[in-house]
């Protein structure tokens, strides 16, 4: 539990006075926790559960519900390999298995780092330029095992850098 | 518009997500330097549109009037275009589209075999207009639908011009757009809600997202139309939590439009009011479906529910609704503005107009395009697809994503429109066509697609939740060498089930891939399962590769680049391969310039 007792609870306050207190921004919120810590902490379920007058379970459920929302703290680049039916047929089984090998982790695992998260997707609209690789919203498109690797190591280079 | 502005240049580049991941912006912001720099008489005007469709080839600039279009364009060609075309007009041979069918470069745009069968409707404005100004899309005939309505027709006779089109709802299932709105325009139910479904989540579509990157004012205006119609004063569009672009360029066209008095209230002093908001979704293949939508947007979990009571009664938040898909509402507009008559000039009976389809897969020519309806598939896969990779033999389409079906080699000359893909098991879906070859396995097509759906399943029906795992783990086996024939009559008996007993259109269309493929490509399941060899070589545990002596040339190449060394020979003599040390890649399968390796079976 050391991580989550980083949690800035002032911050996600702040987050969640941005929207009125209805039901219906339930997600929205969640999502903007999401961005701003990596995942969604525990205890500030707890603070929107209260705030939208909603129970716990709720807030839960809607967490685990939608895959835009983890519960589990992600890696600081997140990748994203495209398994989507254009992906698939031309091969994104094969840029997985070498992104996979890469970083020594499996999909929906981080690297122990905290560098990397490596997530399948079903589709990200860019089935024209199959397979497609996104990192940290950034495209990648007509991937092969090379280009993985040579992408993967600038961000490895950016990272030592900083 | 003076003579002055007709004749002054466009720079128009591509700034979809497709051209974007392939640099464009760098490219746009090189012009806009280049262009600072240089002494021009008449300073040409540079756009960054949305998607033109042809993203494989992108990023695209387009140069107006001339007409001429320049494909793979990199920062370095800037300068050139610059110099050659803008100030000399000349046209730079290498950056025009190579027509795969014709064999040649073709200079205009229009020319090439991938646009010339298309008409544009929905996507009319994609790739001709930045799709941030406004004042763009009200040049090219923008909200002047709107005002027709406001100030010159009755809400009836709205409904009534759209009833006349036949427009069909183009999300999927094709029902009457006209006859939704008719419905909920009775119910004197207060408040009513407009919804867009810009969920797009099946694999391989993406139409919707270059809908509401590249023109979202049609679809703002599509949705306003309706809410005069039925009464309704707000509206709300959920659009992927994946497509980010396309929410930043909706949200913008609506604050915009907001500012320039098209929505709000009183709008254009018309007494009447209508505003929208954005809502994003959760990454949640199932929220696309209607029922599963409006949950969502409700804020809670996006769980569909059963549709007795159809949401055009009660829908959003109980009230009268009417949802429509992203491409349904940009062809309103043009239909109140020039009349359902000319809309059902284009098309087929029963099936009017046009629809865009998503061209992906083992195709040349990969991208968006747009066709009357009824166009035969071949033309999609053979003209304006160029045909397949490579010119290996054609297997099979897919369509409707994971609820559709796939559609083999007999079936090319289907007409496609809403009645006769569902007359032959597959259906129109939202319009990804997914085109394999020989090197497609349609068993693990169909693995593929239960593995998807059994994630996406939302688990409400005992049918979905657990008959699609069930025919994933049968699928997985005979991927992997462990099937027995029964498992066919199985699948097949499950898939009736899951059909039968499920509540959404998620469960009762799940079984199709896996029941098409069975019906047209028994063999190859057979394959799998008897004789234990996967003839696509896809399925690692049934492939082998074999060199065929007598066509091996003995190159090398295949030896060369070989990642696990596990082929042996010397120079000019037949190699061999060591399947002990083989990974079954494929890599020389793919390589070989005399096709002499072969795939065989289990080993």
């Amino acid at each position: 539990m050391n991580v989550e007792s980083n949690i800035d609870v002032r911050k996600a306050i702040e987050i969640i006075n941005k929207y009125p207190n209805e039901k219906r921004y339930t997600l929205a919120i969640l999502q903007d926790v999401q961005k701003e810590f990596g995942f969604i902490p525990s205890e500030i379920m707890g603070v929107v559960s209260e705030y939208l007058s909603l129970p716990l379970s709720d807030i839960y459920s809607i967490a685990t519900f939608y895959k835009a929302l983890s519960l589990k703290a992600k890696g600081k680049n997140i990748i994203k390999v495209c398994n989507g039916t254009a992906c698939h047929i031309r091969g994104s089984n094969k840029l997985m298995e070498e992104v996979t090998e890469l970083l020594n982790i499996s999909p929906g695992e981080t690297t122990d780092d905290g560098l990397f998260s490596i997530e399948i997707v079903n589709c990200l609209g860019a089935c024209a330029l199959a397979p497609v690789m996104v990192i940290n919203g950034k495209y990648y498109g007509s991937m092969t095992k090379e280009k993985a690797k040579t992408i993967i190591d600038e961000y490895k280079g950016a990272s030592v850098n900083e | 518009m003076s003579n002055d502005n007709e004749s002054r240049k466009k720079i128009l580049v591509c700034c979809g997500t497709g051209c974007i991941a392939n640099n464009s912006y760098d490219v746009y912001l090189k012009f806009k330097d280049k262009l600072k720099d240089t002494e021009i008489s008449v300073e040409p005007l540079i756009k960054a549109t949305g998607c033109n469709g042809l993203c494989e080839k992108g990023p695209v600039v387009k140069i107006m009037p001339d007409e001429i279009s320049y494909f793979k364009v990199s920062v370095n060609d800037v300068d050139e275009i610059v110099e050659k075309t803008i100030i000399n007009g000349e046209t730079i041979e290498k950056l025009l589209y190579f027509d795969t069918n014709e064999k040649k470069r073709i200079r205009f745009h229009k020319d090439a075999t991938f646009y010339k069968h298309q008409h544009k409707i929905a996507l009319r404005n994609i790739g001709e207009i930045d799709p941030l100004s406004i004042e763009d899309y009200t040049e090219r005939e923008g909200y002047e639908a709107l005002k027709k309505v406001l100030f010159q027709m009755k809400p009836e006779e709205v409904i009534k011009e759209i009833e006349l089109s036949e427009l069909r709802g183009r999300g999927g299932a094709g029902f009457p757009t006209g006859s939704k709105w008719r419905t909920c325009s009775r119910y004197d139910n207060f408040p009513k809600y407009v919804v867009c479904n810009g969920d797009e989540g099946d694999p391989g579509a993406f139409m919707d997202r270059s809908v509401m990157e590249g023109d979202p004012n049609t679809v703002i205006e599509g949705m306003v139309i309706c809410g005069y119609a039925i009464d309704s004063h707000r509206g709300f569009l959920y659009i992927r939590d994946e497509y980010e672009l396309a929410r930043k360029n909706m949200q913008m066209a609506i604050d915009n439009a907001r500012k320039n008095g098209y929505l709000g209230n009183n709008i254009l002093n018309s007494g009447f009011d209508f505003d929208l908001e954005i809502v994003r979704g959760g990454g949640a293949f199932v929220c696309g479906e209607s029922s599963a939508l409006m949950a969502s947007i409700e804020g809670n979990v996006g769980e569909p529910r059963a549709k007795y009571i159809r949401s055009v009664e009660k829908g959003l938040w109980n009230q009268p609704t009417v949802l429509n898909n992203v491409e349904t509402w940009a062809n309103i507009p043009p239909i109140i503005l020039h009349g359902s008559n000319w809309f059902k000039t284009i098309g087929i009976e029963k099936n009017s107009g046009t629809k865009v389809f998503s061209l992906v897969g083992k195709v040349k020519n990969t991208g968006l395009v747009e066709v009357p309806m009824g166009t035969k598939l071949s033309t999609l896969v053979f003209d304006i697809g160029g045909g397949i990779i490579k010119d290996r033999p054609f297997k099979a389409v897919q369509t409707g994503g994971p609820s559709g079906g796939c559609i083999p080699k007999e079936h090319l000359d289907i007409s496609l429109d809403f009645d006769s893909l569902s007359n032959i098991g597959s259906m129109m879906g939202s319009g990804g066509v997914i085109v394999m070859d020989d090197t497609t396995c349609m068993v693990d097509l169909a693995r593929y697609y239960m593995e998807f759906l059994s994630e996406e399943s939302c688990g409400k029906c005992t049918t979905c939740r657990e008959g699609i795992n069930t025919m994933l783990k049968i699928l997985t086996n005979i991927t992997e060498g462990k099937g027995e024939l029964d498992d066919l009559d199985l699948l097949i008996n499950l898939g009736e089930t899951i059909t039968d007993a499920s509540l959404c259109g998620l469960g009762k269309t799940a079984p199709n891939p896996v029941l098409t493929t069975i019906q047209y490509f028994k063999d190859e399941y057979i394959d799998h399962i008897v004789n234990k060899k996967c003839t696509a070589g896809v399925c690692k545990n049934l492939t082998s590769y074999y060199i065929e002596k007598d066509i091996c040339i003995g190159c090398g190449l295949c030896k060369r680049k070989c990642p696990a060394d596990a082929i042996q020979g010397t120079a000019k003599e037949p190699h061999f391969i060591n399947m002990e040390k083989c990974v079954k890649c494929g890599t020389c399968y793919n390589l070989c310039p005399t096709g002499a390796i072969k795939i065989g079976g289990a080993k």
